[in-house]
């Protein structure tokens, strides 16, 4: 599966290509009806065709002569899994810094209370100060 | 240098893999003030509590976190060992970290991370991380090869979720 998707990506790299498939995606095209925007030879855009083929992005029906290009969605889902999966297994990772984060804001203010206490007794102005740090705490 | 949007909110992260790019973008939104963000990253006994889950085991070899240091550490699983090494590039404290990233099992690739901690006030921090890689290849493979093994930052915690 990730070396469909490294076909993919590479084929991807290049701006041609990816033009050629935001196209595809709105309708099928013949080679000819794909070729017509660019300043290139029919035969650099059918090479273009067959790195998108073999990464599996697209497929040629037989459809007489026409022989349409078609794109294949399934690859983008494929695609949008893998980048999705790899955001999950990110955001948990960060989740577990959430904690070890927290524990540390924990320890904090235990400190802090232990200190603010002690301050505190001189004078009366920082009290409403603590009252907004400890309502913050249990947001 | 763009300006921090601190109206955004990316209290879940947020994740860019531009097509065609050599790169992997990464913003996440913390409760917590840059310098604990910062010292969760720097100081290894904090490091290992959240780089794996429990089912991975973490030694660290070397750990110097200083600009121009170094770091290596072996994650071990049930399924094997899998070591890691780089360099802190430059370590600026509660600010930024740029360091050098390499799986020894892919000796060849390597990449650069560079990350920033934003103060948001209010004891929020905001984190942004861009990984370059040294081609699209190179990035790809590693975004795929997470998910083949899961493995590679021990996270096969979330394979079994998923399987």
């Amino acid at each position: 599966m990730a070396d469909q998707l490294s076909k993919v990506f590479a084929a991807l790299a290049d701006p041609t290509r990816r033009d050629m498939v935001a196209r595809l995606s709105v309708a099928d095209s013949t080679v000819n009806e794909l070729a017509e925007p660019y300043d290139v030879s029919l035969q650099a855009v059918s090479k273009h065709l067959k790195v998108l083929e073999d990464s599996g992005l697209v497929s040629r029906t037989r459809d007489a002569q026409r022989r349409p290009v078609h794109l294949e969605d399934n690859v983008f889902d494929l695609m949008t899994k893998w980048i999705e999966r790899y955001k999950q297994q990110a955001e948990e990772r960060y989740q577990r810094l959430d904690a070890v984060l927290e524990a540390m804001n924990a320890d904090e203010a235990t400190n802090d209370s232990d200190s603010s206490a002690a301050s505190a007794k001189g004078s009366d102005d920082s009290a409403p100060h603590s009252t907004d740090r400890k309502s913050r705490k249990g947001a | 240098m763009t300006t921090t949007d601190t109206a955004a909110d990316y209290s879940t992260l947020k994740l860019d893999v531009p097509e065609g790019v050599q790169t992997v973008s990464i913003t996440r939104d913390f409760a917590a003030t840059p310098d604990k963000v910062f010292r969760a990253h720097i100081d290894p006994e904090l490091f290992v509590k959240w780089c794996g889950p429990d089912s991975i085991t973490n030694t660290i070899r070397e750990w110097n976190a200083t600009t121009g240091g170094n770091w290596s550490y072996v994650s071990n699983d049930d399924r094997g060992e899998y070591a890691f090494f780089g360099s802190f590039h430059e370590v600026r404290e509660n600010e930024r970290i740029v360091q050098t990233f390499t799986f020894e099992g892919f000796p060849d690739a390597v990449n650069l991370e560079i990350l920033k901690l934003t103060d948001l006030g209010d004891g929020r921090t905001r984190l942004t991380s861009t990984s370059i890689f040294d081609s699209v290849e190179s990035r790809d493979g590693m975004v795929a090869s997470g998910m083949e093994h899961g493995i590679v930052e021990g996270y096969n915690k979330l394979d079994r979720l998923l399987a």
